[in-house]
């Protein structure tokens, strides 16, 4: 089983290669080293929303609020630093994470205390948060002159080749790697969504772990606000909208099982990828961006397909339990 | 049976680890526990005895901080101490094998091991090195090779109860606690298990262990306690205590009478099982079933017994055989199939599979009925209600209305419900898996009572129980299953203890 | 397990069991629906105080747009929750039945052959959802948003950022047309079918056997229930509800965008929870959703009336969704403290 979950995210990178490879012959400087950076650069967004979204869905959980939480996080520090130039970028990074913390945190709190479903509470809070976003700028737009041009820059500022924002992600990934392998929280969010009974006996609490998950979601939403206001040099109360569904398509996609558990940070970052491969290849290889929305759809149900297969539990076998039994003896 | 030698190191100032000083714990209308006293002494293993529902889950619960208790004080040491979560019983040493497996399928074997105290880096993160290593050791030192870095999900039952007991021991603890640690082994995996603790023993740990067996009781426990609704009914040394004595404790009442057995004229075959195989979980099972007649199915756990039977009732697809009934052959693909020629199926667990706990009584009562009930598709509450309130007075139900969601009631009660609702469809076959499992004792006898009527009103009965006096009691007939294949059929006059357990676990 | 209530009945003697506790009355009271029913009504006062054009028969019946396509899509919904699945794609299925009547309106196909096409477009989609969540045995959740994509993907494909117009005359009756006085046909339609699927969930084996899969689905499937064709139908009739809503919906907009109903999935999952529906299934009443509709079609009217912006509302709609379903937990969790 461990080798066709390795299997999994090989399968899933030959899928990428093989993706990347077929839409080079129709488009010869799609699988150039330029445009390949150029795809993962423009992913990068997706990637950091995908983690946080996975560490809920590992949990048993849902966040439909995180692209709600980006669009408004996201105006908040455009506003801020329309407002006041002055404001040291790092300031507004710090605020940006904090703001989104904060509003991941509101989702955990209801979810933890009050027990209300996951689902119920992000869909709740995915209008308000939205709303807010309305609220705060009145329904006006922060263009880019408004902004400071170290706000805007920031993200495309090119270190060793590549912009930041890519460096941003690959940092974000190391992270979330170590925070879901190497910690105690980490484990934890794998053992209360794949068991929560047992969890609950090894001294887990289940609707701490949640609250967590959902503040590290929001958190990531947050900063992901940010780069995306910046990246794009816009902000308005539309940003990202529907966006989190792509997110949770691409743990999907990644081989997340929704009902919590099972999943790798590998898994997740391929899933966004291959979403972002489709996302840049539609144009080069001359089909309309309209469709992109009818292939991601396509591949979520597949990807659902598949996982469905994967996980599909043995279940006890008694006839063939004889010869483990001998094994084990 | 026989008593194991024991050192008896009788003495009033026997030292004690831990005590629990009238403990209740209190649910909403239920008293589970009710003053309870119990002590465990280092070195030494105290056997926690009573019927399912006598309150040993719950006392485990307590002791590893799953439930905060109504009333009473725990004492470690003569320390009072109080538990608010899983850790701190771990923290005070205290360290359960618990009776569910409570173990996490996509985790690594090291994981399951050591989550919530996993080795350290010196950044804080997790030491996978360090780990492995630990979890292999401590499986070593359980005689056993599982690769530490494998999931859990590729292991057997068996090494998955090893990964457990190493879970258990992975803590620094001085008090074990082992809920009905061997249900699921076999007879050479309980001997490993008993030497296990034997070396427990030798470092000073004590034993807490629970388990309805006598025979193992005797062997590897120095003390007892008995629990009965609730309450500490008696404790004392093993030595000296003969079995019936803890029985009486146990039950409340001489259990002569527990199984009164109709005599019953049997009639003509109903149906015929013939050779009736599953790719994974069962195979060439053939067996007839009489008019009036109760086939027993004994073997342990895990022998494939509730799978034939849930073939039967077409929740699974046997592979190939042939089912005749009444003559006729018959093809059962669905439970739907399996309702309309007259089989149906009382199951295992009541509550996942036998009722919708949220909707009243007789909603449930007239679930597989409602064809009968309605008219032309719309519901009809009167004959509803009429059909439960017949059912509900035949089984004697207990309720305060028929609209109280079956949640509500107590366990027999609930199966009362669930059998209610299956007569309700005029079945010509009748099969209950584990028909008294979590039953007092009193609503037992009923249950048996009633089973015999059933038989004497003709109808054919299929009864899967793994309690041999509940098999020897209540069958004509009796199948034995061992890892998936028939281990004989037994006529009621070649019935007897030991030729059930010899051929179910396969020791000649 | 037992409770209070099964241990005093043990003293009782066999027969004595009563069909019912309580009376009708009693039982009525302190359920959710009339609680909510409490709330439509606050809400009703409150705005003919803030508005004084508010208690006007056209006015209020203007306002009942607000919520009948919406609602229609939440009855089936409703039963969708019930028995434990979800449907998040029933816009985008709104969308692309709506682009699919565009197209057949450009074609020259008149009214009755465009609400053909309306909800058969709806049906499919509604037998692809339930295929995928009754055969294949799929997440309905996660199978759904994947859906949504698709039906939505479609409409995009179609249209990009063009928009059908040019639809005929008599297509505007569905939308606009009005049975008698102030009553519009959508607002008739809307009525019918709520007592249709009341009838429906709560006095037919069919609606029982929804409760008992969505309580239980392992003793529904023990006890014979076709678990998997109960499912299947009621994608089936979520995608035809939605297919009759794309019909009023662009007959009464007269054009159609593939942006049409955007969002509207997450209102009608509102309605029906903010109705009393267990989201967790297995609970829930038609009569819930109906009075839920009135709720948010009065707040989104009454708010529209003091000049709230639409955006605005919805973060309304939203803590009105998480306080109705909180305050009943935290109540609770105060009395239980209290007694403690």
């Amino acid at each position: 089983m461990k080798k066709l979950m390795k299997h999994r995210e090989l399968l899933l990178v030959g899928i990428i290669a093989i993706m990347v490879a077929g839409f080079a012959t129709r488009a010869p400087g799609f699988a150039t080293p330029g445009n390949l950076a150029n795809i993962f650069n423009d992913t990068s967004i997706l990637i950091i929303l995908a983690l946080g979204q996975m560490t809920v869905i590992l949990t048993k959980s849902i966040d439909l609020s995180v692209a709600a939480n980006l669009a408004f996080t996201g105006m908040a520090v455009a506003m801020m630093d329309a407002a006041y130039p002055g404001m040291p970028l790092a300031l507004l990074v710090i605020l940006a994470i904090g703001i989104g913390a904060a509003l991941g945190a509101i989702n955990g709190m209801l979810v933890w205390w009050l027990r209300i479903p996951p689902i119920v509470v992000t869909l709740g809070t995915l209008t308000i948060y939205r709303g807010m976003a309305f609220v705060l700028s009145g329904g006006a737009w922060v263009n880019s002159h408004q902004m400071t041009p170290g706000f805007l820059n920031f993200p495309r500022l090119a270190v060793l080749g590549m912009p930041l924002l890519s460096w941003m992600a690959i940092a974000i990934v190391l992270m979330m790697w170590v925070v879901l392998t190497r910690t105690q929280f980490g484990r934890a969010t794998y053992a209360s969504g794949g068991n929560p009974t047992a969890a609950v006996y090894a001294g887990i609490d289940i609707g701490r772990t949640r609250f967590f998950a959902f503040t590290l979601s929001g958190a990531l939403a947050g900063l992901a606000g940010y780069l995306w206001v910046s990246r794009y040099a816009v902000a308005y109360v539309d940003v990202a909208a529907g966006f989190e569904l792509d997110t949770v398509a691409a743990c999907v996609i990644g081989g997340i099982s929704i009902a919590g558990g099972i999943g790798t940070v590998a898994g997740a970052v391929l899933g966004a990828l291959f979403l972002g491969v489709i996302k840049n290849a539609l144009p080069v290889i001359g089909i309309s961006s309209f469709a992109q929305m009818a292939i991601s759809g396509i591949v979520i149900v597949a990807a659902v397909v598949f996982n469905a297969r994967a996980e599909r539990k043995a279940g006890r076998i008694i006839l063939r339990d004889r010869g483990a039994k001998e094994v084990s003896a | 049976m026989e008593m194991a030698p024991i050192q008896d190191s009788r003495s009033a100032d026997r030292t004690t680890i831990l005590e629990m000083r009238g403990i209740s714990q209190i649910f909403p209308g239920v008293k589970a526990l009710d003053g309870v006293n119990i002590s465990l002494h280092p070195g030494e293993v105290t056997a926690l005895i009573g019927e399912n529902g006598a309150g040993k889950s719950t006392l485990v619960k307590i002791l590893t901080g799953i439930y905060v208790p109504s009333e009473g004080e725990i004492l470690i040491d003569g320390q009072p101490v109080s538990f608010s979560s899983a850790q701190d019983a771990v923290d005070a040493g205290v360290t359960a094998i618990h009776q569910e497996t409570v173990l996490f399928d996509e985790l690594s074997v090291a994981e399951n091991i050591f989550l919530g105290h996993a080795p350290r880096t010196r950044f804080g993160l997790i030491d996978w090195k360090v780990m492995n290593a630990r979890a292999a050791e401590l499986l070593h030192a359980l005689e056993s090779e599982i690769d530490p870095t494998i999931r859990l999900k590729d292991l057997s039952i068996a090494q998955r109860h090893l990964v457990a007991i190493a879970r258990a021991l992975s803590v620094e603890a001085r008090i074990v606690i082992m809920d009905e640690p061997t249900a699921a082994l076999s007879r050479k995996e309980i001997d490993d298990l008993f030497r296990i603790v034997e070396g427990l023993k030798k470092q000073g740990k004590a034993i807490l262990f629970i388990s309805h067996k006598f025979d193992e009781v005797y062997e590897i426990a120095e003390n007892f306690a008995v629990f009965r609704d609730g309450r500490a009914v008696g404790h004392g040394r093993l030595s000296e205590t003969p079995q019936d004595t803890i029985v009486r404790m146990m039950v409340g009442r001489d259990v002569s009478n527990i199984f009164p057995k109709v005599e019953v004229a049997i009639g003509k075959t109903v149906l015929s099982v013939e050779n009736y195989c599953h790719p994974t979980e069962y195979r060439d099972i053939s067996f007839d079933l009489k008019r009036g007649e109760i086939l027993g199915v004994y073997g342990l756990v895990g022998a494939g017994r509730s799978e034939i039977c849930q073939s039967l009732f077409g929740v699974t697809r046997p592979s190939s055989g042939q089912l005749v009934l009444e003559g006729e052959t018959i093809s059962i693909r669905s439970p739907r199939d399996a309702i309309a020629a007259g089989i149906v199926y009382v199951p295992e667990e009541r509550g996942r599979h036998g009722l919708a706990l949220p909707m009243p009584i007789f909603q449930n009562m007239s679930l597989p009925s409602l064809a009968r009930t309605s008219r032309s598709g719309f519901l009809k509450a009167a004959n509803e209600l009429a059909l439960a309130r017949k059912y509900a007075e035949r089984l004697d139900l207990r309720a305060a209305a028929l609209s109280v969601p079956v949640g509500t009631l107590s366990g027999g009660n609930q199966q009362k419900v669930v059998i209610g609702k299956w007569l309700a469809t005029l079945p010509k076959v009748i099969i209950l898996d584990e028909p008294t499992k979590g039953i007092d004792i009193g609503s037992k006898a009923a249950v048996h009572g009633f089973i015999s009527e059933l038989a004497a009103e003709g109808l054919s009965i299929i009864m899967v129980s793994s309690e041999l006096p509940e098999i020897l009691g209540v069958s004509d007939r009796v199948l034995v299953m061992r890892e998936g294949l028939s281990a004989g059929i037994f006529d009621r006059s070649q019935l007897s203890a030991e030729t059930l357990v010899r051929a179910a676990t396969g020791n000649a | 397990m037992s409770d209070t209530r099964d241990m005093s009945a043990e003293t009782r003697t066999r027969s004595a069991i009563p069909d019912r506790l309580g009376t009708p009355v009693s039982r009525l009271l302190g359920s959710w629906e009339v609680l909510l029913f409490g709330v439509a009504i606050a809400i009703f006062i409150a705005n003919s105080f803030a508005s004084p054009y508010f208690l006007n028969a056209w006015n209020l019946s203007d306002a009942t747009f607000n919520f009948t396509e919406k609602a229609m899509i939440a009855f089936a919904m409703a039963m969708l929750i019930i028995v434990g699945e979800i449907d998040l794609s029933v816009a985008a299925i709104i969308a692309l039945a709506s682009t699919a009547m565009g197209a057949a309106a450009q074609m020259g196909i008149g009214a009755p052959g465009l609400v053909a096409v309306g909800i058969s477009v709806g049906l499919v989609c509604g037998a692809i959802n339930g295929t995928l969540v009754s055969v294949l045995k799929l997440p309905s959740i996660v199978v759904t948003i994947g859906t949504m994509s698709l039906f939505r993907g479609i409409s995009y494909i179609t249209l990009g950022d063009q928009a059908y117009g040019k639809y005929p005359a008599d297509f505007a009756y569905f939308g606009q047309g009005y049975v008698f006085w102030v009553f519009s046909f959508e607002f008739v339609l809307f009525i019918v079918l709520a007592i249709i699927f009341g009838i429906v969930l709560h006095a037919t084996n069919f609606g029982r056997q929804v409760f008992v899969i969505g309580n239980n689905e392992f003793a529904a499937r023990f006890s014979g229930i076709p678990v998997e064709r109960i499912k299947f139908k009621l994608f089936l009739l979520t995608g035809l509800m939605s297919g009759i809503a794309a019909v009023c919906l662009t007959s009464r907009l007269g054009s159609t965008r593939p942006s049409i109903a955007q969002g509207w999935e997450l209102e009608i999952v509102t309605m029906v929870v903010l109705g009393g529906v267990s989201i967790l299934g297995g609970a829930g009443t038609i009569a819930g959703v109906v009075i839920a509709a009135f709720v948010m079609g009065l707040v989104t009217f009454g708010l529209g009336l003091l000049n709230v912006p639409g955006i605005v509302m919805s973060i309304f709609v939203g803590l009105l969704l998480i306080i109705t379903i909180a305050l009943p937990i935290v109540v609770r969790r105060i009395r239980f403290m209290s007694t403690k």
